[in-house]
C-alpha cells in the first residue's frame, strides 16, 4: 500500500535536515504506529507525504500503490487515496462544513472519473456518518472547525475520513487534546473504517490511543530515522520506560 | 472671454458641454445646484477627499470611450418578480419598462414630472445639499443641476414587489446623468434593485428620505463592462426607528467611486451599508462612506470587502461622525481586502469622530493574502488549488454578502461572484 524508501527531507528555507532516511512499508489492512520523542520528525513525515509546502525532498521515494506520491499536488494525492487527519485542524471562517465536505468528496470523485454525489445522497450519507461520531446537525452547518472544541475538531477529521474513504490514512497525534470519552469515540470511528484494503499510520506520543486502535506494527522514530520496529509490546515498553533505554540501545 | 475661461477651467468646461434640461418645480433646484457647483468647483487631484482616486476622467467634459460588453450571462435579478424600469445609456426605455403602477407607491419620471406642488421639491437636491458639508461632493451637485432623468418614488405603503432599475450600456461614448428621489412615509417599506453598467460614464444620485418606522432595502450591481466609469452618490436621512440597508456588488469597471452619505436623525434608527467588489487588472474601486449619528440609540454598520488581482486597486474612505448628544450610538465599520497577488493594492482611511461619551464604535481595516494553511487543508481533502482558492475567496466576501437580508438575492449575488472567480482564476 504505502512504500517509503530512504526518504530524506530538509526544510526549504533552512539548511536543516529533518528526515534522514526513513524506510516504511505498510500493507493493506495493517495499522502501523509511529512513536518518538518531540522533534524526531513524525509530523514532518505526515506533511511531506500529504504535500505540504515548505519542505524539500533531498532523497528517497514514497509511493502509494506503486504511484509516486512526491511528484503529485496535494489534491492529487488525496484523489489517489491518501488522507491526513491533522494534529491541528484548520479553522476556515465563511466556508460551511457541509460545503467543505461536499466539495472534497466531489472533487475527488471527479478527479477519479467517477460520478459526483447528488445533494440528496450526500446529505443522507453524511448524516449517518455524523451520527456515528455524535456530530450534531449544528456542527455540520457551522463554518469549518470554527468554534469547535478540541474533541469536535478531531471528530470532524474522522468524519471527513469516513466520507472520503481513503486507502491510506495518516493520523497525526489525533489523541492530542482529547479526553477519555472523546478518545474512545474517535477510536471507534477509526476502527469502523479498518478494512482489508485500507492502511493506517498512527502517529502518537502515548500508548493510550493504541489501547483503542490496536496496531499491528509499532515503530520508534528518532532524529529523522526509524530506529526500532516491533509489535504492540514496543509501545508498552515506551509507556513504562520512556525512550531513553531504546535510544541508548540503538546507539 | 467666456470661452477662454471654459478652456482653462474644468468646471466651466463641463458646464459649457451640457445644457440644463427644462422642468417646472425642479428648475430652481437645478439653478441652485449649478450655483453650488460653481462655488465649489469640480474635484481636483490635490483635493484631500480625492487623494487616492484620480478624478480627471470623471471631470473632463466628454466621457472617455468604453467598449460595450456582449452579455453572456442572464440579466441580473431576472428571476425576481419586480417592477422593471429600464434605461439605455441614461435614456428611459418605455418599451422595455413596465407600467409605472404598483400598489403602495407612486412612481414618476423626473423628465416628465410637471406638477408644481410636487413632493419631491422637498427632497430633490435637498439631501445632496446637506451632504455637501463638511466635505464637498461636487459631482453630486453637477448631477442635481444636469440630470436628464430619474425616478421619483413616493412610498406610502408596502408594495408587494421590488422596483428594479436596469441600466443598459449600448453606446461606447454615452455619458449619463440620472437622479432618483425616494420618499418613504411613516411605516412604509420598499426594496430597490439596481443593475447594469448604465453608460460609458455614469453619474448617479439617489436621495432617500426614510420616514419614522419605515424600512428601505437597496441591492445594487454595477454591470461587468470593463471600461465603464461610475461616480454614484447615495444620500439618505433616517427617521425614528427606521432602517436603511444598502448592498452593492461591483465586478470589473475601470473606475468606480461609490459615495454613501447617511444621516441618522431619528432615535433607534439602523443603517447598514455593505459592498463586495472583485477586480482584475485595470480596476479601481472606491467606497467613500460618511455616516452621521445625530440621534440617540442608533446603530450603523459598514462592511466592505474587496478582492483584487493583477494590479487592481481598492480604496475605502469611511467615517462615522457621532454628534454631541447622540448617546448609545453603536457604530461598526470593517473594510478588508484580499490581495490575490503582490501587484494589487488596497488603500484605507477609516475615521471616527465622536462628540458623545456613551457610545460604542469600532473600526477595522485589513489587507492580506489567501491563508496558506486553509488552502493546504482544502487541497489535502482533494479540492484543486483554483477551486480551493475560489472557495476561500467567496468565504472572504461572504461577510459583506450576508448583509443582504433576502435569501434568494443573497444566493444570486454569491453565484455571480462565484462565476466571476471562475472566469478570472489565476
Amino acid at each position: 500500500m504505502l512504500s517509503i524508501k530512504n526518504l530524506q527531507v530538509k526544510l526549504e528555507d533552512e539548511d536543516k535536515q529533518i528526515l534522514k532516511g526513513v524506510d516504511l512499508e505498510i500493507k493493506g489492512g495493517e495499522v502501523h504506529a509511529i512513536m518518538g520523542p518531540n522533534g524526531s520528525g513524525k509530523s514532518t513525515l505526515s506533511y511531506v507525504l500529504s504535500g505540504k509546502g515548505g519542505y524539500e525532498v533531498t532523497g528517497g521515494s514514497a509511493a502509494l500503490e506503486g504511484v509516486d506520491l512526491l511528484e503529485m499536488e496535494p489534491e492529487e494525492r488525496a484523489a489517489a487515496g491518501l488522507f491526513l487527519a491533522f494534529q491541528y485542524p484548520v479553522e476556515i471562517p465563511g466556508v460551511g462544513n457541509m460545503t467543505f465536505l461536499r466539495t472534497a468528496v466531489n472533487a475527488q470523485r471527479k478527479a477519479r472519473g467517477e460520478e459526483e454525489m447528488s445533494a440528496a445522497e450526500f446529505l443522507k450519507v453524511v448524516r449517518a456518518r455524523a451520527k456515528d461520531l455524535k456530530i450534531d446537525a449544528d456542527m455540520l452547518k457551522r463554518p469549518v472547525n470554527m468554534g469547535f472544541s478540541g474533541g469536535e475538531k478531531k471528530r470532524n477529521e474522522i468524519l471527513q475520513m469516513a466520507m472520503l474513504e481513503p486507502k491510506m490514512c495518516i493520523l497525526d497525534e489525533t489523541d492530542s487534546g482529547l479526553d477519555v470519552d472523546a478518545m474512545k469515540l474517535v477510536s471507534e470511528g477509526v476502527n469502523a473504517l479498518r478494512s482489508e484494503g485500507r492502511g493506517f499510520l498512527v502517529i502518537t506520543h502515548y500508548q493510550r490511543l493504541l489501547d483503542h486502535i490496536k496496531p499491528d506494527v509499532v515503530h520508534i522514530m528518532s532524529d529523522g530515522r526509524i530506529i526500532k520496529t516491533g509489535g504492540p509490546d514496543l509501545a508498552l515498553e515506551v509507556e513504562n520506560n520512556g525512550y531513553a533505554d531504546i535510544l541508548a540501545e540503538v546507539v | 472671454m467666456a470661452d477662454a475661461v471654459a478652456k482653462t477651467d474644468p468646471t466651466e468646461a463641463m458646464i459649457a458641454a451640457r445644457s440644463m434640461p427644462k422642468g417646472t418645480w425642479v428648475q430652481p433646484l437645478r439653478e441652485d445646484a449649478l450655483a453650488r457647483l460653481r462655488a465649489m468647483g469640480l474635484p481636483q487631484r490635490r483635493d484631500e477627499y480625492w487623494k487616492y482616486t484620480r478624478p480627471d476622467t470623471l471631470t473632463q467634459a466628454d466621457a472617455p470611450l468604453a467598449a460595450v460588453l456582449e452579455a453572456d450571462e442572464a440579466p441580473m435579478f431576472a428571476d425576481v418578480d419586480c417592477l422593471q424600469i429600464v434605461f439605455v445609456d441614461g435614456e428611459f426605455d418605455s418599451e422595455a419598462s413596465d407600467d409605472l403602477n404598483l400598489e403602495g407607491i407612486t412612481i414618476e419620471r423626473l423628465a416628465t414630472s410637471d406638477t408644481d406642488l410636487h413632493w419631491a421639491k422637498n427632497l430633490y437636491g435637498v439631501l445632496e445639499t446637506r451632504g455637501q458639508s463638511p466635505v464637498a461632493r461636487p459631482l453630486a451637485a453637477l448631477n442635481t443641476a444636469f440630470a436628464t432623468d430619474g425616478i421619483l418614488i413616493h412610498v406610502t405603503g408596502k408594495p408587494s414587489k421590488p422596483v428594479n432599475l436596469t441600466y443598459h450600456h449600448k453606446s461606447e461614448s454615452s455619458d449619463a446623468i440620472l437622479h432618483h428621489c425616494i420618499k418613504l412615509d411613516a411605516g412604509a417599506e420598499m426594496t430597490l434593485l439596481e443593475n447594469g453598467p448604465a453608460a460609458a460614464r455614469f453619474n448617479k444620485v439617489l436621495e432617500v428620505e426614510v420616514g419614522d418606522d419605515a424600512s428601505f432595502h437597496h441591492i445594487r450591481t454595477q454591470g461587468r463592462d470593463h471600461e465603464r466609469r461610475a461616480a454614484t452618490h447615495i444620500f439618505a436621512r433616517l427617521g425614528t426607528q427606521s432602517a436603511f440597508r444598502s448592498f452593492t456588488m461591483t465586478v470589473n469597471g475601470v473606475l468606480t467611486r461609490n459615495e454613501c452619505v447617511i444621516e441618522l436623525t431619528g432615535d433607534d434608527a439602523i443603517a447598514n451599508v455593505a459592498g463586495a467588489c472583485v477586480g482584475d487588472g485595470e480596476f479601481l474601486h472606491d467606497d467613500t462612506v460618511f455616516i452621521t449619528h445625530d440621534a440617540v440609540n442608533c446603530q450603523s454598520r459598514q462592511v466592505f470587502k474587496k478582492v483584487l488581482r493583477n494590479g487592481a486597486t481598492g480604496i475605502f474612505q469611511g467615517k462615522i461622525l457621532v454628534k454631541a448628544g447622540a448617546q448609545k450610538t453603536d457604530g461598526y465599520q470593517i473594510s478588508q481586502s484580499l490581495l490575490l497577488d503582490g501587484d494589487s493594492q488596497f488603500l484605507a482611511k477609516p475615521e471616527l469622530e465622536i462628540y458623545a461619551d456613551d457610545v460604542a464604535c469600532s473600526h477595522g481595516s485589513t489587507s492580506g493574502a489567501i491563508d496558506e494553511d486553509a488552502l493546504f487543508y482544502l487541497r489535502s481533502r482533494g479540492a484543486p488549488e483554483a477551486e480551493a482558492t475560489n472557495l476561500l475567496t467567496l468565504a472572504f466576501l461572504a461577510e459583506a454578502v450576508d448583509e443582504i437580508e433576502h435569501e434568494d438575492l443573497r444566493e444570486d449575488i454569491t453565484n455571480r461572484l462565484g462565476a466571476w472567480l471562475q472566469r478570472h482564476r489565476g
